[in-house]
C-alpha cells in the first residue's frame, strides 16, 4: 500500500479489556475486542466496517478516534488542524499522540452516535449543541457562532429557528441530524458514523443515508461507516471490511465484495440477509450455533468452528492477510482455493 | 378457511394529553395455516393489533372501541371482543390457543425463574399435565427448537442464554401448548442476521409441523417477504394496503407502499439513489382530517385533505385506501 493518498492508515491494533475477578480484582482474561486490524482510508471515500454484534466494530471506530485508549497500534492520519505554516497536512499517529496534540486532533475527526436519543444532551438547546464545539475549540462566539450554526442546521436540512428547541421536540431522524450537525460543526475531514441508520424508521433511514451521501459531496468527507445491515453498507460504501471476532476477515471494493467473496464468513453472512423480493430465491447457509465468546476465542482461525469449508489447518493455524490481487484482502487459508457464492442480482 | 377475522377494530388510548386512536377501523383475514405479515413503521399500531386480538390491551387508558375479532375453531365463532380480558374462558384462549412472542426476548422473559420453570407453567395452566409430565415436555419443546442438550439448558436463567438461544426458549413456551395461532411481534429484529436467518428458518418449519397459523409483524420488507403468504401494510392505525405477498412486492398500488419499496436499499439490486418518504409520520394527537398519508404523498389529490379513502379491491385479494384509484 502506498501512504499518500490514505487519509487514514491503522495497523496491528488491538484493544483487549480486562476481565477482573475475585476481591484482589485480578485480572483473570482479556477481552480482545479488536486483535490486529489493519485498515485504510482513502481521502473522500466511505469505508463500510461491517459486522455482528461482539464483533468489535464499534470498539474499532472509537479506538481510531481514541475515545478509548487503544492497547497497541499505530493510527497514522493525515492531519490538517495540527498542520504548521506553510504545509498542507501532516502525518500524525492517532494512537500515540500526547493529549494537548489530541484535542486540535479532534477537529479533524468526529463521530455519530447510533442512538439519536442518549447522544444528545437533553438539557441543552439544539443551539447550543451544533454551537458547542465551536466553543471549545474557540473558533467562534457570540454572533458568529450563531450563524455558523444557522450555517450548519440548514445544511443537515433543519430550520434555524429550531435553534432554540430541545431534543425532545424532534424525532428520531431529526436528532440524527442534529448529531451529524454537530459532527460537521468543526469541518472535520473523518467522520466515524457509528450505526447512524439503525434506530431509525426506514423511510427515515432514507432521508439519513441521501443526506450523508450529499454532505461527503459537498464537503469532501471521509466516512467510516460502521453498520450491522449489509444492504445498507452496500448502499453507502466503496469499499467494505467484515469483521468477526475482533478481527477483519476481508476487505476490498464493494462491488468486488459482493460479487467475488473471499471468505466463507463473508458468503455466509451474505446469504443470511433477508432480501426484499419474494420470488428471490437464495440457498441460505445457516451458520451453526453463535459468535463465540472473545474472552476464550476458538483456535486458529475464529471461525472454523462454523464454517462449513474448515479443514486440519484452520484449526491449528491463524490465517494471515492477503492480498489476493487487486485490494482484495482475505484473512483464510482457503481464500484462493474455494469458489464462494457470490450476491445473484436481480 | 378463515382461523381469525377481524372487522373493523378500533383500539383507542384516553390520555391526559387527548385521544390516541392507535389502531383506527382495521380489516384482515388470517387464514388457517397461513402467515400474514403485517408491515410498517413505529407507531402506525401493528403491535396493538396484535395486543387486542391476544386481549392484552391495559384498561384504562386502553379501550376497544369498536370491531369484532371473530376465532374460528371447531366450526364455531367466538367474537373475542366480547370475552372479558381477565375471564376464564379468554384465559383458556390465551397462550394456549393464542400465543405470542415478543421482540426483546431479555425483557418477555421471567430473569429470576429458570426458562423451563417458564415453559412449564405454561403447560401444567393449560394442558393439566402434572410437574414431571410437564418438564418431559418443555425437554421436548426445547429439543424442537433447536436447543442444544435441552436436558442441562432447561434449568439455565434467561441470562445465561444468548440472544438467538432466549428467542428459541420463547418459541418453544408460545408452542407448548400447539396453539392455533402465533402472533410473532418483531421476533427478529433484535437479533443479528446470521441468527435471525436460523430463528427464521426455525419458524417456517415448526409452522408446518404444528400446523399452525403465523400473525408476523415487522418493519422489515426483507424478512416478510421471505414469510409470509398474505401482507398488509398499515399507516397511522390503518391498513393502506393488503394482498397476497407477491402482487404487493411487484405491483404495489397505494404510495405509501410505493415509497417503502423505493426507499430500501437491497442487497440484490444495483446501487441506485434512494427516494426517501418525505416529512415523518404525523404526531398521533394531530392526526390528518383526510387520508393519513397525505401531508408526505407525492401524489395527494384534494380530497385526500378532507376525505378518509376506503379501502378498495382493485383486483381480486388486492385492496388498497387510496383516492387514487376511485
Amino acid at each position: 500500500m502506498s501512504s499518500d493518498n490514505f487519509l487514514l492508515e491503522v495497523k496491528e491494533l488491538r484493544k483487549y479489556f480486562p476481565v477482573r475477578k475475585g476481591v484482589l480484582r485480578r485480572v483473570v482474561a482479556q477481552v480482545k475486542a479488536v486483535d490486529n486490524v489493519d485498515l485504510a482510508i482513502k481521502e473522500g471515500e466511505t469505508l463500510g466496517l461491517v459486522g455482528e454484534s461482539g464483533s468489535g466494530k464499534t470498539t474499532t471506530g472509537r479506538t481510531i478516534l481514541r475515545l478509548i485508549e487503544p492497547t497497541s497500534g499505530q493510527i497514522m492520519f493525515r492531519s490538517k488542524a495540527l498542520a504548521g505554516p506553510g504545509k498542507d497536512y501532516v502525518q500524525v499517529d492517532i494512537a500515540s499522540a500526547p493529549r494537548k496534540k489530541l484535542k486540535a486532533l479532534r477537529r479533524d475527526m468526529q463521530i455519530i452516535f447510533q442512538d439519536p436519543y442518549s447522544s444528545l444532551n437533553p438539557r441543552m438547546t439544539v443551539g447550543a449543541i451544533v454551537g458547542e464545539p465551536l466553543l471549545v475549540h474557540r473558533i467562534a462566539r457570540g454572533k458568529e457562532r450563531e450563524s455558523r450554526v444557522r450555517e450548519l442546521l440548514a445544511s443537515v436540512g433543519l430550520k434555524p429557528d429550531h435553534m432554540k428547541r430541545y431534543p425532545h421536540e424532534f424525532s428520531g431522524g431529526q436528532r440524527q441530524r442534529i448529531g451529524v450537525a454537530r459532527a460537521l460543526a468543526l469541518d472535520p475531514q473523518l467522520i466515524v458514523a457509528d450505526e447512524p441508520v439503525s434506530a431509525l424508521d426506514v423511510s427515515i433511514q432514507a432521508q439519513v443515508l441521501n443526506m450523508l451521501e450529499d454532505l461527503q459531496q459537498e464537503f469532501g468527507l471521509t466516512y467510516l461507516f460502521i453498520a450491522h445491515d449489509l444492504s445498507v453498507v452496500k448502499h453507502i460504501s466503496d469499499r467494505v471490511a467484515v469483521m468477526y471476532l475482533g478481527r477483519i476477515v476481508e476487505l476490498c471494493a464493494t462491488e468486488e465484495l459482493f460479487n467475488h467473496p473471499k471468505h466463507p464468513y463473508t458468503e455466509a453472512l451474505m446469504s443470511a440477509v433477508p432480501i426484499p423480493d419474494p420470488d428471490y430465491e437464495v440457498e441460505r447457509i445457516l451458520l451453526e450455533g453463535d459468535v463465540p465468546s472473545p474472552v476464550n476465542p476458538p483456535s486458529g482461525c475464529y471461525f472454523h468452528p462454523r464454517c462449513q469449508y474448515a479443514k486440519e489447518i484452520c484449526e491449528k493455524e491463524a490465517p494471515v492477510q492477503r492480498d489476493l490481487g487487486g485490494e482484495h484482502f482475505s484473512v483464510c487459508h482457503l481464500a484462493d482455493q474455494l469458489s464462494l457464492r457470490p450476491v445473484r442480482l436481480q | 378457511m378463515p382461523l381469525i377475522e377481524v372487522k373493523n377494530l378500533k383500539t383507542y388510548f384516553y390520555t391526559e394529553d387527548g385521544v390516541v386512536r392507535a389502531v383506527d377501523g382495521v380489516d384482515f383475514t388470517i387464514e388457517q395455516e397461513k402467515t400474514l405479515g403485517v408491515v410498517g413503521e413505529s407507531g402506525c399500531g401493528k403491535s396493538v393489533t396484535a395486543l387486542s386480538v391476544m386481549g392484552l390491551i391495559q384498561i384504562p387508558p386502553g379501550k376497544i372501541e369498536k370491531g369484532e375479532i371473530l376465532y374460528h375453531r371447531d366450526g364455531k365463532v367466538t367474537d373475542l371482543t366480547k370475552l372479558n380480558p381477565k375471564g376464564k374462558q379468554y384465559r383458556s384462549i390465551r397462550g394456549n390457543e393464542i400465543a405470542m412472542i415478543f421482540q426483546e426476548p431479555m425483557t418477555s422473559l421471567n430473569p429470576v425463574y429458570t426458562i423451563g420453570n417458564q415453559i412449564m407453567e405454561a403447560i401444567i395452566l393449560h394442558q393439566h399435565l402434572r410437574k414431571k409430565a410437564a418438564r418431559k415436555k418443555a425437554i421436548e419443546m426445547l429439543y424442537a427448537v433447536g436447543i442444544p442438550v435441552p436436558e442441562q439448558r432447561i434449568d439455565e436463567y434467561p441470562h445465561q442464554l444468548s440472544g438467538g438461544m432466549r428467542q428459541r426458549a420463547m418459541i418453544a413456551m408460545a408452542l407448548s401448548c400447539n396453539p392455533s395461532l402465533l402472533i410473532a411481534d418483531e421476533p427478529t429484529t433484535a437479533l443479528d442476521v446470521t441468527i435471525q436467518a436460523q430463528v427464521l428458518e426455525l419458524m417456517n418449519v415448526l409452522r408446518k409441523d404444528f400446523n399452525a397459523s403465523i400473525q408476523f409483524i415487522t418493519h422489515d420488507l426483507g424478512v416478510i417477504a421471505g414469510m409470509a403468504d398474505d401482507v398488509v401494510i398499515m399507516y397511522l392505525g390503518r391498513i393502506v394496503e393488503a394482498s397476497e405477498v407477491h402482487t404487493i412486492y411487484h405491483d404495489p398500488k397505494h404510495p405509501y407502499t410505493q415509497g417503502l419499496m423505493n426507499s430500501i436499499p437491497s442487497l440484490a439490486t444495483a446501487k441506485v439513489r434512494l427516494v426517501p418518504i418525505e416529512g415523518v409520520v404525523p404526531d398521533p394527537f394531530e392526526v390528518p382530517p383526510g387520508c393519513g398519508f397525505e401531508p408526505r404523498c407525492p401524489q395527494a389529490l384534494e380530497i385526500c385533505k378532507t376525505k378518509i379513502p376506503p379501502l378498495k379491491e382493485l383486483s381480486p385479494g388486492h385492496f388498497t385506501a387510496c383516492w387514487l384509484y376511485e
